[in-house]
C-alpha cells in the first residue's frame, strides 16, 4: 500500500495526497506489518466523512527515523473487519462509536464516551471473587470515572475501567466556534494541566494550515513553556505519590515546590496554568531580561530543595517498599498496548516524541530517560530524572535566546483542502492533533488525542494482583487525563 | 553522599504558609478584578472579540465575570478602556454581582450569606464534584490544602464522601454523563447544604455552555450559594470566598 511520509516539522500537505485504497486486505496488511516491528506505533486513526463514504486515515509514527506514515481506507458500508491489534483497539472502538460501525471480531467492543448505565463489566462468575465499585466520583478532588475491581480478599484479579463521564464536545466546538481565540481555547481545555502542551499541538498544527512559520524566539519561548509545565506536573505527582503512601514530608514538600515554578507561569502569561501563554502566529507573552532573571533565581533555590527531597526518598525504606515492584507495566506488555510517554519510558521503551519526531527546536536537545522495570518506582525515577533533564533544558534555552523578531503583520488565513498532524511531548506523553481543511479554507475536522488514550490500559494491568490498597498510589503514578480521554 | 535527616530538610524549607491569605499579594500579572475606564471606544469592536462573550454594551460596556475566563484579549487590545487589577477577592452569593460595569472600580460585593452559614462557623466540609471540568479547577481547590495556602486552618476542608459534607463544589459545566451523578451526591449531602460553583464552566458553561455533550438542568432547579470566578479560579479567591462564609 502506498503511503504518505510526513514529518513533524509544522508543514502541511495537500489532504488529496493521502493515499486511499477501497481494498481493506491491502490497508490491513500494511498496518499489520508495520505494527509487528516494535518501531511503529499508532499515534492517530479516525474517521473523516467524505462524499458517501467514511475516510479511515492511519497515521502510523516510526521511533527510529522520525517518519509519520499516513494512509487511508475508503469505507463504504456500516461494517468492516477488526484489526485486532490491542494498540488500535481503542481507535477502533470510538470509530464505531462516532460513526454506527460495526468493526467485526473486535475484541472488546465497548464503549468510549457515553458510561451507559447499564454496561455488562466483565466479570468472574465466581463464589470466592468480589466487586468493587468505585466512581464515577471519587473521593479526592479529582476528576470523574468508574472503575470497577474484581478481587480475591484484598487481591485485585481485574480491573475494568469506564471513561466518558467527561464528554464536553470538544472536537465538535473546534469546528462551530468561529473565532481563532475561542479554538484556542478550547485546546488549552482539552486537559487543563496540560494547557501549554495541547495549547502548542492546536497552533502548530493550525499555522500549519497556514503555510506559516513562527519565528525562532517564539518557538524557544513554546519549549521553556512546555518544560516548565512538566516540572510543575512532575514536582505536583511526586507530591500525591508520597502523600499515598502517607509520607507526609514528601507531600508537603514536592507540593509547596510546585507553587514558585506555577507562580512564575503566571508572572510570565497571568495564569499559573499557563491557559492564554501559547496562540497561533504569536508569542502574546515576551520573556523579559526580568522575568529571565527572576527563573534563574526561581530554577536555583527549587533546585536545592528538589535535591535535597529527592535524595531523600530515594534512602527511605519505608517509603521504596511501597514503591518498589507495586504496580509493574512490563515493557511487552507497554509495547502491546503501545503505551507513550512518561510511562512507556519506565517500562523500557525509548518512546518520547522531542527525541524521536523532534518538533520546535527539540532536535538533539533532550537526553531520554527510560527505566526497566515499569513500577510504579521507575515512574516515580523517572519523573525525577525528567525534572533535572526539563531544569537544563531551561537554562541552556533562556541563555540562547534568538532575538526579538517582529511576527506577522495580517492574520494568516487557513488554506483549502490541507491536512496537518502536530505531535507534542508533554509531561504525560504524546499529544497528536489532526486537522482537515475544506474546500473553502474551513476547518472540517479536528481529532485530538490525548496520552491518555493509550495509557489507560496501562493502568488497567498496573494494578493486576497489587492490593486494593495500592491503587491509588498506581494510579497517581500515571496520573491519567479524564477530560483529555473523553474531550 | 551525606545522609540527610529530616529534621534539615524541615529547616531548609522554613516557614511556607502565607500568613494572611485574605491580605497577601499575587505575584506578577494576575488578572483579577477588571476596571473598565470611561474613555469613549468602540464598544461593539470590543465585544466582538471576546472568545467567551462575556463583555456586554447596553448601558455602558460590562464584563461579566461569570463568562469571562481572564484571558485578557480585551485588555491587550484595548489597553485605554479594560485593565485587570490584581483583586482575587471576587467571589460573590450574587450573581449579578458578578457584571463589572464602566467607570466602577470597586471590590465585588459578596453578598448576603446563606441563611444556613451560621451552622458551619469555623468548620465547613465539603464534596467536591468534577462534572466536565478540565483538571484546573480541581487543581487550584486541591491548592488551597496545601502548605502555603493552607485553608484548614480555617477549618475548612473537602471530604472524601457528601454524607460528611456540608455543600458541593461543582466544576466543569457539568457534562449529560454526570449529570445524574452530580444530582446523586447532592442529593446525599445532608440538609442544609449549600451549592458552589467554581470556575467559568460551572458558573456560566463557558465555552461549551451550548454543548449537546452538556446538561445544566440540575442548575435551574437548586440555588446557588457562592460563585467562585476564574479560570481556573486562584487558590486566593477560593479561599476568601469559602472563608467568608466560616466567620
Ligand atoms: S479577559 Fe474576559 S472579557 Fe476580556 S476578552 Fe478575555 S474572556 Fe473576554
Amino acid at each position: 500500500m502506498k503511503t504518505l511520509t510526513l514529518y513533524n516539522n509544522g508543514r502541511s500537505v495537500a489532504f488529496g495526497d493521502i493515499p486511499q485504497t477501497t481494498d481493506y486486505h491491502e490497508f490491513t496488511q500494511y498496518v499489520h506489518e508495520a505494527m509487528a516491528n516494535d518501531a511503529y506505533h499508532c499515534v492517530s486513526y479516525f474517521g473523516y466523512p467524505n462524499a458517501d463514504a467514511l475516510q479511515l486515515i492511519m497515521c502510523l509514527a516510526n521511533d527510529t527515523n522520525g517518519t509519520i506514515e499516513v494512509f487511508s481506507f475508503v469505507l463504504k458500508e456500516k461494517n468492516c473487519p477488526s484489526l485486532k491489534i490491542r494498540a488500535i483497539d481503542r481507535f477502533e472502538r470510538e470509530i464505531a462509536e462516532n460513526f454506527g460501525i460495526a468493526f467485526e471480531g473486535h475484541q472488546w467492543p465497548k464503549p468510549v464516551r457515553t458510561a451507559p448505565d447499564d454496561y455488562p463489566f466483565y466479570r468472574a462468575d465466581d463464589e470466592e471473587l468480589h466487586e468493587v465499585g468505585v466512581g464515577p466520583i471519587h473521593a479526592g478532588v479529582i476528576e470523574p470515572g468508574h472503575f470497577r475491581f474484581t478481587c480475591e480478599g484484598e487481591k485485585i484479579l481485574n480491573l475494568e475501567i469506564m471513561l466518558g463521564y467527561q464528554h464536553r464536545g470538544v472536537e465538535k466546538l473546534m469546528l462551530e466556534k468561529p473565532l481563532l481565540s475561542q479554538k484556542a481555547m478550547l485546546a488549552e481545555s482539552v486537559a487543563g494541566d496540560s494547557a501549554v502542551s495541547h495549547g502548542i499541538a492546536f497552533a502548530t498544527s493550525y499555522e500549519a494550515l497556514c503555510d506559516y512559520q513562527i519565528n525562532e524566539r517564539a518557538a524557544v519561548e513554546r519549549m521553556i513553556a512546555c518544560e516548565l509545565e512538566r516540572m510543575a506536573i512532575h514536582t505536583g505527582d511526586l507530591s500525591a505519590i508520597c502523600g499515598d503512601v502517607a509520607y507526609q514530608l514528601g507531600n508537603a514538600v514536592y507540593g509547596r515546590l510546585r507553587t514558585p515554578i506555577i507562580n512564575f507561569m503566571q508572572k510570565w502569561c497571568g495564569n499559573r496554568l499557563g491557559k492564554t501563554m501559547v496562540r497561533p502566529f504569536e508569542a502574546p507573552y515576551d520573556l523579559t531580561p526580568e522575568l529571565i532573571a527572576d527563573l534563574h533565581a526561581t530554577l536555583n533555590a527549587y533546585e536545592k530543595d528538589f535535591t535535597q527531597m529527592s535524595n531523600k526518598i530515594k534512602r527511605c525504606p519505608s517509603v521504596l517498599s511501597r514503591l518498589e515492584r507495586t504496580g509493574t507495566v512490563t515493557r511487552e506488555q507497554a509495547v502491546e498496548i503501545g503505551a507513550v510517554g512518561m510511562a512507556s519510558r519506565a517500562s523500557g521503551m525509548l518512546r518520547d516524541i522531542r527525541s524521536t519526531h523532534p518538533y520546535l527546536k527539540y532536535e538533539g536537545q533532550v537526553k531520554l530517560v527510560v527505566k526497566k522495570h515499569g513500577d510504579v518506582y521507575s515512574r516515580t525515577q523517572v519523573r525525577i530524572e525528567e525534572v533535572y533533564e526539563s531544569l537544563a533544558l531551561i537554562r541552556k534555552l533562556v541563555d540562547n535566546l534568538p532575538a526579538a523578531q517582529a511576527s506577522h503583520t495580517a492574520e494568516p488565513q487557513l488554506q483549502a483542502n490541507r491536512f496537518a498532524l502536530s505531535l507534542v511531548e508533554g509531561w504525560r506523553g504524546e499529544i497528536c492533533h489532526c486537522a482537515i481543511t475544506d474546500n473553502s479554507g474551513k476547518l472540517a475536522l479536528y481529532k485530538i488525542k490525548d496520552p491518555s488514550f493509550h495509557n489507560w490500559d496501562a493502568l488497567e494491568l498496573a494494578v493486576r494482583n497489587n492490593e486494593i490498597s495500592d491503587f491509588p498510589i498506581c494510579n497517581k503514578s500515571f496520573n491519567l487525563s479524564y477530560c483529555g480521554h473523553d474531550l | 553522599m551525606k545522609h540527610i535527616s529530616n529534621l534539615s530538610i524541615l529547616k531548609a524549607q522554613g516557614k511556607q504558609y502565607i500568613p494572611d491569605p485574605t491580605t497577601a499579594q499575587v505575584p506578577g500579572i494576575f488578572r483579577g478584578r477588571p476596571v473598565i475606564s470611561t474613555t469613549p471606544a468602540d464598544n461593539e469592536k470590543i465585544a466582538a472579540i471576546c472568545p467567551m462573550q462575556a463583555i456586554g454594551t447596553q448601558g455602558g460596556l460590562s464584563i461579566d465575570l461569570g463568562k469571562c475566563a481572564f484571558c485578557g484579549l480585551c485588555a491587550r487590545q484595548f489597553p485605554d478602556k479594560i485593565t485587570f487589577t490584581k483583586d482575587y477577592k471576587m467571589a460573590t452569593t450574587v450573581r449579578e454581582n458578578l457584571i463589572v460595569r464602566e467607570g466602577i472600580d470597586k471590590p465585588i460585593e459578596y453578598g448576603p450569606k446563606p441563611e444556613c452559614a451560621k451552622l458551619f462557623k469555623g468548620s465547613l466540609k465539603l464534596r467536591q464534584v468534577s462534572a466536565g471540568g478540565d483538571n484546573s479547577c480541581e487543581w487550584e481547590l486541591g491548592a488551597t490544602g496545601n502548605v502555603n495556602f493552607d485553608m484548614g486552618r480555617y477549618g475548612i476542608e473537602f471530604v472524601a464522601s457528601p454524607r460528611h459534607a456540608d455543600g458541593i463544589v461543582i466544576t466543569g459545566p457539568i457534562t449529560v454523563n454526570m449529570a445524574r451523578a452530580t444530582q446523586i451526591c447532592y442529593d446525599a449531602v445532608p440538609q442544609p447544604r449549600l451549592l458552589v460553583l467554581c470556575g467559568v464552566d460551572a458558573i456560566s458553561g463557558g465555552l461549551y455552555a451550548d454543548s449537546d455533550a452538556i446538561d445544566r438542568s440540575f442548575l435551574k432547579t437548586h440555588k446557588v450559594d457562592l460563585y467562585l470566578p476564574g479560570n481556573p479560579a486562584h487558590p486566593l479567591t477560593i479561599l476568601n470566598g469559602l472563608r467568608e462564609l466560616t466567620v
